[in-house]
């Protein structure tokens, strides 16, 4: 009875390309949404927003923008840690050069200021593609990282080249710094991940969207058409890097508090959201959210469940925590190989039928 | 689904017209050649596509038909010669550009994108069409939906055009190979190109499906008006269809003129059928 399609008759254009076809499906992400916008805020605790919550947003804020990089437009891409380092390195410096800037404009801003280094570092993929590509955007992950180490002024010349987030409130509640209350981050990173979560999926539901997908399945047809590759190619390392920019904002103001380059935005950064973008499923907006939670969620759980319920040793739980977690990626692609998304795609067209698949 | 839609011609109206009267050069290809390092793939040819004509170019395999259509399309630079477009002499430009100006094409090769689908792909021919900027695409709500509407309708009426309805949310990855020619065909209509090149668009087909595909390049010529260029090894195909046939061989034109005039001329019946050594 929850995912029916019969009766449910589409008479216009503007019908049949929604994004949530079939009216249940569209209850139950309204239903999702108000839970996660009204009910959340009241449950949540200090425990729940750390370890769960926060990362979650950001992580999908992080698949997302990636997602539609490599995803959407077939552009590989390893420097998704550096960019993040941007987007944090950039709302520092906004939030202590302009002390009244409000937390929104700054996410917004530090977004931006990654586009446009993501397009300086997008501009090999004009010449080059795949791995070689992969292995150029490598370099920018370790010479950002490397760039933030080196400069002082990035971190305002503090001793310990550590960068601290100062206090910033909205609507007199502080979203960063010490006296954060979880309901607040909490609403402030949702708010933002479900507008722009919103955005990606208009930009490529149209003629970028179509003009990206173009380019990565068949790029010479693509040009031949009228896509051009320069301005298709950049776009989508702009856009990617504005989603990524404002994650690793997130990640530093509203998540840590206070970040040390090497140790944040790492190299194992752009690896965990490439995974989560390939398990999720590439070129899949649903798949980017998948994919991050099935990353953020499953230690989590498993943590749980092996110290808090069986009462193992810490550390030999997060040996076999990460066995684990290798071992069901390797299931998960090789049962589905287009990733989550894509299980839940096959899922409903079998729900579509069920329980008469004949 | 389809009572609403508007008649055809109320719906091409968003390229403006080329402005050449039909029965004068569309196109004027001038003494071109064309060189990858030592290997001459055309050697000064020069032809022109009439507007509203279907020309037909054939040769033997290697005999730089495809690389012509390459030159046309801005994909390939030739070395020499000039190729004016709706009067205007062209320089070197990217394959978008000529897209842009109003070219489109399918290959040899089906070159669809796999990923997407049926209805995904022919949305993309228009993308030449399409101007709402980043902003209004991010909103969604409001001029690009509408653009997105608009153009949607245009491109319901290609899929009525080429009876694929049933298949229009399919990812063409899925479709056999004569419903993937038939769906690059509307790619490339969708974009309401001045001219057509067709690079094989009957390879590989059972003759029922050529024959499907022969009304269609027909039906394309007749009700929407649009100049074909096409390349095609089937001769009663060639014969029937085009109403001036250029013969290619080795690089170089050997013929030009209408089928009867190509059919009886020497040096072509030479290139295809070989000349005897024994005389």
């Amino acid at each position: 009875m929850l995912y029916r399609e019969a009766g449910d008759f589409k008479t216009t254009y503007s019908l049949d390309q929604q994004t949530f076809p079939i009216r249940s499906e569209r209850w139950l992400f309204w239903l999702f949404i108000a839970f996660a916008f009204l009910v959340v805020p009241f449950l949540i605790n200090d425990y729940w927003n750390k370890a769960v919550l926060m990362p979650l947003l950001i992580y999908c804020m992080a698949a997302l923008g990636l997602n539609i990089l490599v995803g959407y437009c077939g552009q590989v891409s390893l420097g998704t840690g550096g960019f993040m380092a941007v987007g944090a390195f950039a709302a520092y410096k906004l939030m202590t050069s302009f002390p009244g800037m409000d937390m929104f404009s700054v996410t917004i801003l530090s977004g931006v200021i990654t586009a446009a280094v993501g397009v300086l570092f997008g501009l090999p993929s004009l010449r080059i593609k795949g791995f070689y590509l992969a292995v150029a955007t490598l370099a920018s992950q370790f010479f950002l990282v490397w760039m933030f180490n080196k400069f002082a002024w990035f971190y305002n010349y503090s001793a310990s080249g550590q960068i601290t987030a100062p206090e910033r409130t909205i609507f007199g509640y502080a979203v960063t710094g010490p006296n954060t209350l979880p309901w607040a981050t909490y609403l402030f990173s949702l708010t933002i991940v479900f507008v722009f979560a919103w955005v990606a999926r208009n930009l490529t539901r149209g003629r970028l969207g179509r003009s990206w997908m173009a380019i990565r399945d068949m790029d010479i047809a693509a040009e031949i058409i009228g896509v051009s590759p320069l301005r298709a190619k950049l776009s989508a390392f702009a856009v990617s890097s504005f989603y990524i920019g404002m994650a690793g904002a997130m990640f530093f103001a509203n998540y840590l508090g206070a970040a040390e380059v090497t140790e944040a935005f790492g190299i194992d950064k752009s690896f965990l959201v490439l995974f989560m973008v390939i398990i999720g499923g590439l070129g899949s907006i649903l798949g980017s959210f998948l994919g991050a939670g099935f990353l953020v969620l499953l230690p989590v759980l498993l943590k749980n469940i092996m110290v808090n319920q069986l009462g193992w040793p810490t550390d030999l739980a997060a040996h076999i925590q990460i066995m684990l977690i290798g071992g069901l990626i390797v299931f998960f692609l090789i049962v589905e190989p287009h990733g989550l998304a894509q299980l839940w795609r096959i899922t409903k067209e079998k729900l579509r039928l069920w329980p008469f698949p004949y | 689904m389809n009572v609403h839609l508007k008649p055809i011609h109320e719906i091409r109206m968003t390229r403006p017209d080329d402005g050449i009267a039909p029965g004068k050069p569309l196109l004027v290809v001038d003494n071109i050649s064309l060189a990858f390092g030592g290997v001459k793939a055309i050697t000064n040819i020069s032809f022109d596509i009439l507007k509203g004509e279907i020309r037909a170019i054939i040769g033997p395999n290697g005999a730089g038909k495809t690389s012509m259509l390459n030159v046309i399309n801005g994909f390939y630079h030739p070395q020499e010669g000039t190729i004016t477009f709706r009067g205007e002499k062209r320089s070197r430009m990217r394959p978008h550009v000529a897209a842009h100006q109003g070219i489109a094409r399918t290959f040899q090769n089906i070159a669809l994108f796999k990923g997407m689908s049926v209805l995904d792909n022919i949305m993309t021919g228009r993308i030449t069409l399409q101007n709402r900027n980043l902003f209004w695409q991010a909103l969604w709500r409001g001029p690009a939906e509408q653009e997105e509407l608009e153009h949607r309708e245009a491109v319901e009426h290609i899929i009525d055009f080429l009876e694929i309805e049933h298949i229009r949310k399919t990812p063409v990855g899925r479709l056999p190979y004569g419903l993937q020619k038939r769906v690059e065909l509307g790619r490339a209509l969708a974009a309401e190109p001045s001219l057509l090149l067709l690079d094989e668009p009957m390879a590989g087909m059972n003759l029922e499906e050529k024959e499907d595909m022969s009304r269609f390049i027909l039906d394309v010529n007749q009700q929407f008006g649009t100049t074909i260029a096409l390349i095609e090894h089937d001769m009663g195909v060639v014969m029937d269809l085009s109403d001036r046939v250029v013969v290619l061989d080795y690089g170089r034109k050997i013929g030009d003129g209408t089928p009867d005039e190509v059919r009886n001329n020497q040096d072509v019946i030479d290139a295809y059928l070989g000349v005897s050594h024994d005389e």
